[in-house]
């Protein structure tokens, strides 16, 4: 429930959008795909005690604090209609729609089972049977690492890897990404929800809510030369991923800030936080900001000066691939 | 469209394919540094070992492994472990073409707060991980969780890992 604290929180920066064609709930389609000046919403939504004295987030706290961000992206009070128009917007119903969660980084410091199950369980409310719902990855490993377990029943929400179910035959390209994708992306599934967990990375810079399409085809070692850039633009420019994966909802419950994207407890930090939106650079331009304000509070350098700044951020928002925006003018930022 | 054999068909293949891919250089050297369960008081292994050469490691540490290949890593054996039944760590054993390649892995990401530590020929500490290189070998192991006893059980898996390490290169001289 959107309190009215929050909703004057959220008029005081801008985020009321009457009118405004840059939300999912209005338009679901790219904003630079529009004319005029759309902005791209990204909320992020926090709470301080996420985390109590665990290591693992409270799941009750985690459902309000997702119902918290959900409301206030689709300005809805109620968390099933919500969703329901998430889905309905994603013309969805009674299609498939999947997870593409990320556990590369070891269950240290992969998706929460406790997000993907808390996502699952209000589809599942908003009216989506539960095969179809579709949670995967890279390989089972990165599954196993978000705490699932393969799994075809029709009956039950299914968990299957990429390399499991294939990749296309044919290749797909783009710029300098020349993969094949998985069909779970290509045919099985009618929308993508994209669940990443933000990261430092030691050659993208940041890894979160582009970075995470690495995981849907075949050779994601072919995409790493200068930086990632670039290859996470290209590879998120053909058609299918920018038709299918409509929103993020980005684990940002805790994350590491150096040393990803493996886990280095070290480094771990808890931003105790959830960004949602449909805008992928605009998430991934505030997440990079996260990220450095974080590196810069324990004394360590910039991205930029560690030789590593996500430029592939800003390639995704120049004309030739029209991702999104990173220029916080067009971005209407509610923190919630 | 599922295949489930071929995960056990996989699993077989790398434990076949350990002794080989485990071997720095061109010496053929039977190794395996994983302690097997109980050996170190507390501990328990977990899974299979699995084993990733170079041209593979992508599969296992997608993003990283360009640094190990850079590096010299010729291969990457990992197992996962738990502590008396709580704490659960994962230890990685990186198989490099040499000692300078090993060195650039451990000193890569350093921080001011390493605690040094007697393991192998260069060995740190943190709350959560141990880490150290012996020879061509750099091993890390990192825990999941935070335990009052975490640090000190680490350090007695790590101890345990080196010794079979050490065991290994005094058979192959």
């Amino acid at each position: 429930m959107k309190s009215r604290r929050d909703f004057l929180k959220e008029a005081a920066t801008g985020a009321v959008l009457l009118g405004s064609k840059g939300a999912f709930a209005l338009t679901g389609a790219p904003p630079d795909e529009h004319e005029g000046a759309a902005k791209s919403k990204v909320v992020i939504a926090r709470d301080p005690t996420l985390h109590g004295q665990g290591t693992q987030p409270n799941e009750q706290r985690l459902i309000n604090l997702l119902d918290r961000a959900m409301a206030t992206y689709t300005r809805r009070d109620h968390p099933v209609d919500a969703w329901k128009h998430i889905v309905a917007m994603g013309q969805a119903q009674d299609k498939v729609i999947g997870l593409k969660v990320n556990g590369l980084g070891s269950k240290g410091i992969a998706t929460h089972n406790s997000l993907i199950m808390a996502v699952a369980e209000r589809l599942q409310q908003a009216g989506v049977k539960a095969g179809n719902i579709l949670v995967w990855d890279q390989n089972n490993h990165f599954l196993e690492a978000c705490g699932m377990t393969v799994n075809t029943d029709p009956s039950r929400i299914r968990c299957y890897p990429s390399d499991v179910a294939g990749f296309e035959d044919q290749e797909s390209s783009w710029g300098v990404a020349r993969i094949r994708i998985t069909k779970i992306l290509t045919r099985e599934c009618a929308m993508v929800i994209n669940l990443p967990i933000l990261k430092d990375h030691s050659m993208a810079g940041v890894t979160f809510a582009l970075k995470n399409m690495y995981g849907v085809v075949d050779r994601p070692s072919t995409l790493h030369a200068d930086n990632c850039n670039p290859a996470v633009a290209d590879l998120n420019a053909i058609p299918v991923f920018r038709e299918k994966i409509r929103l993020t909802i980005g684990d940002a419950m805790s994350s590491v800030y150096e040393g990803g994207p493996g886990f280095h407890p070290e480094h771990l930090w808890y931003p105790n936080a959830l960004i949602v939106g449909e805008d992928r650079v605009a998430i991934d331009h505030t997440a990079w900001g996260l990220l450095e304000k974080q590196r810069a509070a324990v004394g360590m350098p910039t991205l930029e000066a560690a030789g590593r700044p996500p430029r592939y951020i800003a390639t995704a928002a120049d004309p030739a691939h029209k991702l999104g925006t990173n220029d916080p003018k067009r971005i209407t930022l509610v923190q919630v | 469209m599922l295949a489930p054999w071929k995960n056990s068909m996989r699993t077989a293949l790398v434990i076949a394919s350990l002794a080989l891919t485990m071997t720095p250089g061109c010496k053929k050297k039977d190794v395996n540094p994983f302690p097997a369960s109980g050996a170190i008081a507390g501990w328990q292994k977990t899974d299979a070992t699995r084993v990733f050469e170079a041209k593979d490691l992508w599969q296992y540490i997608d993003g990283d492994a360009e640094h190990f290949i850079q590096a010299g890593v010729v291969s990457t054996a990992t197992s996962d472990y738990t502590h008396n039944g709580q704490l659960e760590a994962v230890v990685d054993v990186h198989t490099m073409s040499g000692a300078d390649g090993a060195r650039k892995i451990l000193e890569t990401g350093l921080t001011q707060d390493a605690q040094k530590v007697q393991l192998g020929d260069e060995g740190v500490q943190y709350a959560q991980s141990v880490s150290f290189r012996k020879g061509a070998y750099v091993v890390r192991i990192v825990a999941y969780q935070a335990t009052p006893d975490g640090a000190q059980a680490l350090l007695a898996l790590a101890h345990g890992v080196e010794a079979r390490l050490q065991s290994t290169s005094r058979r192959s001289k």
